[in-house]
């Protein structure tokens, strides 16, 4: 042990300045530029920042971020636990191309994540709005509500849930086109146009393609860690595949999937450059929170410039507490693995 | 286990379908519309949009400030990884935490505080002012100074110019390095540095001969994984930059512009030049990651296989 020391302890006169180095470049990179947002944040005093805060437009702008942050991350979710069960659990043809298509998003400029959804729905752009007319409108109704039929029947063959009165098969007849049949008689929805770039749609749809990857990059190597043989089992006790995912899969990818959706809603809350193209920026309809800051910044005067720093105060809180939480999680998930391979080496 | 067996699970039709569902509509039909929208241009216009002096200009500008930053953050980040790594020292866990801040902090916000600080009054700018143009260094670069006068000028100003990039673009680039280049030093082997150090080698000599060479592979990957990180880089820059076409203008910033001139000849928008250097810095940016998909697949070469 002794030898081990020796051979790995660098002299003082390395190690002190090393030490104050990497202490320096992290104290003016990265605390000092993170001490100034709270600094200026409070310039003008607490009353200026909490006015600020309890705006309207702000308020706007932080519900807005939310509910794209939200629906990104459910969005996400589902394509991350898909994904993650085919291509950990399953072997198939062009697996390797999938598994790096995963990562393109991170790859493209935010602006263009942004500009590639404003060429498909802009007014100028290939699809556009979307118009709809009556009959439109009817077919749209036919092919939503006919595929949640089709969902509904995967459930009923998954659980048997109709088996009381029906035959599977036609559970299934019935489930589609019944659900069809409904879209095609009675509209569901009355709406006409969908306005999706500047308006909540396209936001929704840029911070989705942003924060595409992190769920799936972080369940896939979990799930592969994890190994098919608990699931198989509960398949062999007579799980229906439900409850084998339910009660197996879920609690098992837990802290993984934890950390894909912390590191998804950081970078959600504060993505600018993709939002930033497809809002329009509306005050108090299409601001999000980065957006919001930008403009007061932009603005004239301390008391803007104080109350930009202080709504990022805000956001640099949340980052904080990203990082506290993603220790947690790290940590968490590595004994969560340790267990597991000790489980198997017993 | 054999494919048939693991078969035996459910859901694979269902789960790949959906997977490729929400990948084609989310991601690939809207890139794909990208080059569609470009190639509608004729060959000569698409080459017009996409040589304007101020598009190249803006390439080089994203290329140099990124690649800049990367190399920085490759020195600074490996020292770094090192400290946080093999020695003990108060505060360490907090530094440790403290690296990931660039990746959960919106680049909105570090863009405003980065400008603030580098600003005339900021804590640091106020220091800084002999960068200026009239400032000392700032004038020694500058068309009338001496370096600038017989060799080539040098943008040098604190705020608005390519330096300010290159800090921001430090900034977000800082946790690739450390993160790629820790988990391979915490691995190292002492047993290989015990046997240079018995074969006489001195530390330094370990250190060029024996552990670079392991980390080389990780630390690349974390060089481009910074590059490219710093190429789309938007959001920070645009606050730290003075956005002069053809001097401090990034590519995002020029499509943008290109996004909102209308053109009253065909009474539309530029839609189609925007997508033509979108599609220019898109297959800059795969090459990116295909380079960096090369170098992980090679750095998995170099992990000990425990036989």
């Amino acid at each position: 042990m002794e030898f081990n020391k020796s051979v790995r302890e660098d002299p003082w006169y390395l190690r002190v300045p090393l030490i104050l180095f990497s202490v320096l470049f992290i104290g003016i990179m990265v605390i000092g530029p993170m001490v100034n947002v709270f600094a200026q944040g409070l310039e003008l005093g607490l009353g200026v920042a909490f006015a600020a805060m309890a705006h309207p437009h702000a308020l706007h702008a932080l519900r807005l971020t939310l509910t794209a942050a939200v629906i990104a991350i459910v969005l996400n979710v589902t394509f991350g636990i898909a994904v993650a069960w085919a291509i950990a659990r399953f072997r198939f043809r062009g697996k390797a191309v999938l598994t790096s298509l995963i990562d393109l998003p991170f790859s493209v400029s935010p602006v263009i994540a942004g500009l590639i959804f404003v060429l498909l729905f802009g007014a100028y752009g290939f699809i556009g709005p979307l118009e709809l007319s009556p009959v439109a409108q009817r077919i749209g109704n036919t092919i939503i509500l006919g595929f949640v039929g089709l969902v509904l029947a995967w459930l009923n063959s998954e659980f048997n849930l109709l088996s009381f009165a029906f035959r599977p098969r036609w559970a299934r007849l019935i489930l589609v086109l019944g659900f069809a049949g409904l879209g095609c008689i009675q509209p569901v929805t009355d709406l006409d146009r969908i306005q999706i770039v500047f308006a909540v749609p396209g936001i929704v749809l840029a911070t989705a393609f942003v924060t595409f990857p992190f769920v799936a990059r972080e369940l896939i190597p979990v799930m592969e860690a994890i190994g098919p043989e608990e699931e198989e089992a509960a398949r062999t006790l007579g799980a229906s595949g439900w409850q084998m995912f339910w009660y197996v899969t879920l609690p098992n990818m837990k802290w993984g999937l934890l950390y894909g959706v912390l590191l998804c809603n950081a970078r959600a809350i504060g993505e600018f450059g993709a939002v930033n193209v497809v809002s329009g920026k509306l005050a108090g309809r299409t601001d999000t929170l980065p957006i919001y800051i930008e403009k007061l910044y932009q603005g004239f005067g301390a008391v803007q410039t104080a109350s930009a720093f202080a709504i990022s105060s805000l956001l640099c809180c949340l980052a904080l507490l990203t990082l506290v939480f993603k220790t947690y999680l790290e940590w968490k998930n590595r004994q969560y693995l340790q267990e597991q391979v000790k489980k198997e080496a017993s | 286990m054999t494919g048939q067996k693991r078969r035996a699970l459910p859901g694979f039709g269902l789960s790949l379908g959906y997977s490729l569902f929400y990948l084609s509509v989310l991601v690939l039909i809207p890139l794909a519309g990208c080059f569609i929208k470009a190639s509608s241009l004729s060959w000569s216009q698409f080459w017009h949009a996409v040589s304007d002096p101020v598009a190249v200009a803006a390439y080089k500008l994203s290329f140099s400030t990124s690649i800049i930053a990367a190399l920085l953050n490759a020195f600074t980040g490996l020292i770094v990884a090192w400290v946080l790594v093999r020695y003990e020292f108060p505060g360490k866990k907090l530094l440790d935490a403290l690296i990931d801040l660039p990746l959960a902090l919106p680049t909105a916000v570090a863009g405003i505080t980065f400008a603030n600080l580098y600003g005339s009054e900021g804590w640091f700018g106020q220091h800084l002012m002999f960068l200026e143009p009239d400032g000392f260094v700032g004038h020694w670069f500058s068309e009338d100074g001496w370096f600038g006068s017989t060799l080539f000028t040098l943008d040098t100003r604190a705020r608005g110019g390519p330096l300010a990039i290159v800090v921001v673009l430090m900034f977000v680039g800082i946790p690739f390095v450390i993160r790629s280049v820790q988990p391979v030093l915490a691995e190292f082997e002492i047993a290989q540095e015990e046997a240079a150090a018995s074969l006489g080698a001195s530390r330094w000599q370990t250190f060029r001969y024996v552990i670079l060479p392991a980390l080389l592979p990780a630390w690349l990957t974390g060089l481009a994984l910074a590059y490219a990180r710093g190429l789309g880089e938007y959001g920070s820059v645009i606050f730290v930059a003075d956005g002069i076409p053809g001097k401090t203008l990034i590519p995002p910033v020029l499509i943008i512009a290109k996004l909102e001139e209308f053109d009253y000849a065909r009474g539309t928008f530029k839609y189609e030049e925007a997508a033509a250097i979108a599609s220019v810095v898109l297959t800059m940016s795969f090459i990116t990651l295909v380079l960096i998909n090369l170098l992980e697949r090679w750095s998995k070469k170099f992990e000990p296989s425990e036989a």
